[in-house]
């Protein structure tokens, strides 16, 4: 009976194809407009995901997410330095600054002061030159994407491409020369500048003058202690909040969630394509049983039971939502693979593969419900109707 | 009631549909017998409850008051999923417009019983090619009902309500649709192949061109069984 189940599902091909288009575009609008999602909030803390030597991040308690920037006083970092259990604490720069580029432009940067003696805090990945390098005089190390983008130099011809910034090259920071020793690669930023790091005191040589530059304070704990107790200590001690590198990530994307309109936005885009999948395949598939209301009453007056119907028709509808589902999400991966490497945001991960799972079996056991309602109540009387 | 040689006893059977306020009284007292071996036709002008009547008989409407026994067993007293299986295992059904799947191929329809019975596919393959044969098409087994005539998808249906083997066979209006040499044609086959010493046949018509194939006529208005009379040419 369930071969007979397909056969009749798969035989009328405008409704068969109707179902699954509706199930494929629900899960295609659901899977990429998600994993979209979950890349733009991935990016909103991928400079803490960047640094991974730090274990806490200490800084003014009233800092709400990463680019809140609420500098403190140099002296802050050997109050932290003196908390027991501190094995290290190293300064951080972090600020927006405008860079003139070399046709007159100004491009606002996202710089990074490391500290001058370790350079921790550094980029993941050395595309060109070393971190080393920064101790050369004036020098920065310029992500690669910025480097290709917006801070490409001019072209050689009218209408040509730009030509990607290089070892060598030099930039105005605040109107200080900086000259580029590396080309690094580092997470996608929320705001997409270009990330430029250098050393801390180059940093507050660049950065406009105020009292305070101090940053965060990047805090290693000492082997075996506790990093929920030594936050606790830092706390206590210096008045500043400290955070383990999780728990900044997690304020950072708490702060996104609930202050800006992504999470609407996106919910409103993801509920779409649930609701218009809901409506095309349940429309579909229920009016796919309406057509074939005489035939289930046939085999019903024949002696199918209820239970054999029931089964039939959830196995239509798992088959739908497979194939939809599959589609869906091949085509989510496929969008993430042609254009993972551009400005988008994309992150798919397993989660959402399962949450994009849920949302079409929701759709189609709703669709499969109103179908089994309706034969389930089917009178097999209704085959002597002409 | 079959040692006596009787298919169906129905004995004051009525039924009333009651749709909101309304009450529709379709049969109302009716008495009847189905001989095993015999093709009993029920006719009657539209609305008179021929259809109701067999339903009935076939487990597929509960009458209200009477008694209505087919082949010794009581339907109406059996659960919902009982009746089904025993319609499955006991009735064959040839509808007015045939209600062949259209998707599935000629054999695969006539197979549809015998799976439902859960008897393996090639199993109810085999039958379904054999029944075919006995009603003119297997050289049709592949086809779908749709590229087929209307004489052509009723013998197929025919073929459908014998793959089983049922001990009764319901026809409502098997010739309706078709025209005349085709409704001749399609009784005879119901005659040759679905008749026999053993199994039942209740055609309800109203198609005057076929009354000759019938043993007995029972005739009915009103919602009542007002005769039953032999059908000469076959007596």
């Amino acid at each position: 009976m369930y071969r007979i189940a397909v056969k009749m599902l798969v035989n009328d091909r405008g409704k068969y194809l109707g179902i699954i288009m509706g199930l494929t575009f629900a899960s295609l609008l659901i899977t990429q407009q998600s994993s979209i999602f979950t890349g733009l909030m991935t990016r909103t803390y991928g400079g803490i995901t960047d640094l991974s030597q730090p274990d806490i991040w200490v800084m003014d308690p009233k800092v709400l997410f990463i680019d809140d920037v609420k500098p403190l006083q140099d002296m802050e970092l050997f109050r932290v330095r003196g908390v027991e259990g501190v094995e290290w604490a190293v300064p951080l720069y972090k600020g927006l600054l405008k860079a003139r580029l070399d046709d007159g432009n100004f491009q606002i940067c996202n710089v990074l002061g490391l500290d001058d003696a370790t350079l921790i805090g550094g980029p993941p990945q050395m595309i060109q030159g070393s971190l080393s390098d920064l101790r050369q005089q004036d020098a920065i190390i310029v992500n690669d994407v910025g480097a290709r983008t917006r801070l490409a130099k001019r072209p050689k011809e009218p209408g040509g491409k730009p030509i990607p910034l290089q070892i060598g090259d030099t930039l105005e920071i605040n109107d200080r020369r900086a000259v580029v020793v590396g080309v690094c690669k580092v997470s996608r930023t929320f705001q997409s500048q270009p990330v430029i790091y250098t050393t801390y005191s180059r940093a507050t040589v660049f950065a406009p003058r105020e009292r305070k530059l101090l940053s965060f304070v990047l805090v290693k704990a000492r082997q075996g202690e506790d990093l929920k107790a030594l936050c606790d200590r830092i706390k206590q001690t210096t008045g500043l909040a400290a955070y383990t590198a999780q728990e900044f990530k997690d304020l950072t994307y708490n702060y996104f969630m609930k202050y800006t309109g992504i999470p609407i936005n996106f919910g409103i885009a993801v509920a779409l394509g649930f609701i218009i999948g809901t409506a095309i395949a349940g429309q579909t598939f229920y009016n796919f049983t309406l057509e074939n209301l005489r035939y289930f009453g046939t085999l019903k007056a024949m002696g199918a039971t209820n239970g054999i119907l029931l089964r039939m028709i959830l196995l239509q509808a798992l088959m739908v939502g497979a194939l939809g589902y599959g589609l869906g999400v091949g085509g989510a991966s496929l969008f993430g693979y042609l254009f993972g490497a551009t400005e988008l945001s994309f992150r798919l991960t397993r989660e959402l593969l399962y949450v994009s799972a849920g949302a079409i079996m929701i759709i189609v056991i709703f669709s499969a419900l109103i179908s089994i309602h309706k034969v389930m109540r089917l009178e097999p009387a209704i085959v002597f109707k002409a | 009631m079959s040692k006596n040689g009787i298919a169906v006893y129905c004995k004051g059977v009525t039924k009333t549909y009651i749709t909101g306020a309304t009450r529709v009284l379709a049969i109302r007292g009716v008495d009847l017998d189905v001989r095993i071996g015999e093709l009993l036709m029920l006719v009657g002008p539209s609305g008179c409850g021929k259809t109701t009547l067999i339903s009935v008989i076939a487990g597929i409407l509960d009458h209200d008051e009477g008694e209505c026994l087919v082949f010794e067993q009581n339907v109406r007293a059996m659960g919902q999923t009982q009746k089904t299986r025993y319609r499955g295992a006991n009735i064959g059904f040839v509808f007015q417009a045939y209600n062949l799947i259209p998707t599935l191929s000629v054999m695969e329809n006539v197979a549809v019983p015998l799976l439902i019975l859960g008897k393996s596919r090639a199993e109810a393959h085999a039958r379904a090619k054999e029944v075919l044969g006995l009603v003119d098409l297997a050289d049709k087994l592949q086809v779908l009902p749709s590229q087929l005539s209307g004489g052509q998808q009723q013998r197929v249906a025919i073929a459908r309500a014998l793959v089983h083997r049922p001990r009764l066979i319901v026809c409502d209006e098997p010739t309706s649709a078709l025209d005349a040499d085709t409704g001749r044609l399609v009784m005879e086959v119901l005659r040759q192949t679905a008749l026999s010493e053993d199994r039942s046949l209740i055609i309800v018509t109203h198609d005057n061109r076929i009354f000759n194939f019938a043993d007995r006529i029972a005739r009915m208005d009103d919602g009542r069984i007002v005769l039953v009379e032999p059908q000469v040419a076959h007596q």
